[in-house]
């Protein structure tokens, strides 16, 4: 990893952690949500990193497993609120598993295809998990809901401020440590073995199928987690977070900042964060000038801005 | 069964339309490698200019033609200007790109033609209805868009399988480096498939328009749908695409209708009330995941020589 890599890493999560007493000091509760925004979109791109980045497959999928913690907050605040249901204790771990596990599925049936055709059907996945939510008509069907209880955190609670801002940067933290660690082990050598070489990694004698499920379990899992932090964020829950162009803006965070780098997620979410906040301050057809841009990036940086910033090992 | 009779035709109708969609992304695919999310803007160009010129002038053949050339057009710009960049591009990056250039044409089609959505009428001697059988009548402009997809399938398979263009085009789509020694100009050759892709989506957006509401996102709906038919018939195979496409138009439609009622056979009320839509819906998508669980290369796999089949 290159010194500039780690200067800019550093650079933002001093933002990061600024942001909080800035935002106090200023009484501009704006920032705060924006730079929570931030946090909660990069600890899901860490997540989709680890399968689009490490395991280099094209999983255009995994709005779907936000959805799946967002709506796991949004369904058992509404069904059984004053309860052990709503403590974040509960609800982060149970979200977690569940959008493991719905991906590990969604991984095995998607694994037995390659390449383009991979893309397009975890994309498929993700839009049949658009339409389960959709067809939701008890917790408002296309409309969504609005979050009945905020997650509760002890005498506290996840609705805004700065408690649950500390959270999602503390989240979003220990999702690149997670990363980290997940890549350094003997897992992500297969990971990124596989990738460069499948068939090498098999006439090894690695059952490379079962450690690229895995990576979707992980990944789908951190995604979860960032859906609950989502719906308490935005306090609102609809079919909208499971719509396959999240899947694609969370692949062009992964992209834009650099896939398969360990800090690449976070630069990428941070960079569309703020572009997208910059440029719809504009004009509201801010996306004529926006669209063309992600393509112009595409074509003279393909290394995304962790590319750009040079690297001297792939992690 | 009359309306069961309905359904089925109304399911074939969207096949074709599907077809001409898919066909238009598995050539792109197949010939040029491209991953084209973009697809789907040229569809739902067809349509705004299908009812933008039939406006103009009142016709809406001469209004369907003007539509087909003006999509063909930004067809042949797209390519040279931002596809071409985008060959030998790993899928993502192309992914990306494209979904860069539907940002584009949402926001400039909203631009140009505003927020609301639009509609346009079947042209008079269209807009009856035709007795196919006693007692079954069907609007005449449904059962003309199936005719059109079908001339439209015949005429891309004799173009492909029959041609001089058609063998270059096979030839270029199964060694591109070959075909060049051989002198094929693949430039000018992956620029004129583009074009047909681009004629065909556009096609099918101008078919539709008197069916549905002309709007902004309308391309990303079918778009969808067009990869799960390309995934079932096999990626680069035109056979495949028409027999995926049929199926899916098939699936869909008579899910959508009969689906919610079956299942009030087989369980409670309020049960089937809230399983039926979702159900209906997914079929296509649970379709897809049993045809990749038997074949995961697809109902038709183009060998691994030759990257396009008819």
């Amino acid at each position: 990893m290159s010194r500039a890599v780690l200067l800019l890493a550093a650079a933002l999560f001093v933002a990061l952690l600024a942001a909080a007493p800035v935002a106090l000091l200023l009484d501009a509760p704006y920032l705060l949500f924006v730079f929570q925004q931030l946090a909660i979109l990069a600890t899901a791109a860490v997540g989709l990193n680890l399968v689009l980045g490490y395991a280099g497959l094209p999983a255009f999928g995994h709005a779907a497993f936000v959805g799946i913690g967002a709506y796991t907050v949004g369904i058992l605040a509404a069904e059984l609120p004053g309860t052990l249901f709503t403590s974040a204790w509960l609800q982060l771990p149970l979200a977690a598993v569940l959008a493991g596990v719905v991906a590990a599925l969604i991984g095995a049936v998607s694994l037995r295809t390659r390449g383009v055709a991979f893309l397009m059907i975890t994309l498929a996945f993700g839009q049949m998990l658009y339409f389960a939510a959709v067809a939701l008509e008890r917790y408002g069907g296309d409309d969504g809901m609005i979050l009945a209880a905020p997650s509760r955190l002890g005498e506290q609670d996840l609705s805004r401020g700065v408690l649950s801002y500390a959270i999602a940067v503390v989240v979003l933290a220990v999702a690149l440590y997670v990363s980290f660690r997940l890549m350094r082990s003997p897992f992500g050598a297969v990971l990124r073995g596989a990738a460069a070489n499948e068939r090498r990694m098999q006439a090894v004698g690695i059952a490379v199928h079962r450690y690229r499920i895995g990576a979707f379990a992980a990944s789908g899992a951190l995604c979860g987690i960032a859906g609950v932090l989502l719906a308490n964020h935005t306090a609102f829950i609809s079919p909208a977070t499971l719509a396959w162009t999240r899947s694609v803006e969370l692949a062009v965070m992964v992209l834009l900042g650099g896939a398969g780098t360990l800090f690449g997620p976070l630069f990428g979410a941070a960079a569309f964060v703020l572009l997208e906040e910059v440029f719809s301050g504009v004009s509201e057809h801010w996306r004529i000038v926006f669209g063309p841009l992600l393509l112009l990036i595409v074509l003279a940086a393909p290394g995304g801005i962790a590319g750009l910033l040079g690297r001297q090992s792939n992690d | 069964m009359t309306l069961f009779l309905e359904q089925a035709l109304n399911g074939l109708q969207l096949g074709v339309l599907l077809f001409l969609l898919s066909a238009g992304l598995t050539l792109v695919f197949g010939v040029m490698g491209i991953v084209n999310l973009a697809h789907g803007s040229l569809y739902m160009l067809g349509a705004y200019f299908a009812v933008t010129f039939t406006a103009w002038t009142g016709s809406f053949v001469l209004g369907a033609m003007g539509a087909l050339l003006a999509t063909v057009l930004v067809g042949v710009v797209l390519e040279r200007v931002a596809i071409r960049g985008l060959y030998n591009r790993p899928h993502l990056e192309q992914v990306l790109g494209t979904f860069g250039l539907i940002l584009f044409f949402n926001e400039g089609t909203r631009l140009v033609f505003g927020p609301a959505g639009l509609s346009l009428a079947p042209p008079a001697w269209l807009s009856g209805q035709v007795t196919l059988l006693p007692g079954i009548v069907y609007p005449s402009y449904r059962l003309a868009v199936l005719v059109a997809g079908i001339a439209s399938a015949a005429g891309l398979y004799w173009l492909v399988a029959r041609t001089r263009a058609g063998m270059l085009l096979r030839a270029a789509a199964a060694n591109r480096n070959m075909a060049e020694a051989l002198g094929v100009n693949s430039r000018l050759l992956f620029l004129a498939v583009f074009a047909l892709g681009a004629a065909l989506s556009g096609l099918a957006g101008i078919l539709a328009a008197p069916l549905l509401t002309v709007r902004v996102g309308m391309g990303e709906e079918v778009l969808l749908l067009a990869f799960v038919v390309v995934v079932i018939g096999g990626i680069g195979s035109i056979r495949g695409a028409l027999v995926a496409a049929l199926l899916i138009g098939v699936i869909d439609t008579l899910g959508r209708a009969y689906l919610p009622g079956a299942l009030r056979f087989a369980f409670a009320g309020p049960v089937a009330d809230a399983v039926g839509p979702a159900l209906s819906s997914m079929l296509i998508y649970i379709a897809m995941a049993v045809v990749l669980v038997v074949r995961p290369r697809g109902l038709f796999p183009t060998s691994a020589r030759t990257d396009v089949a008819v």
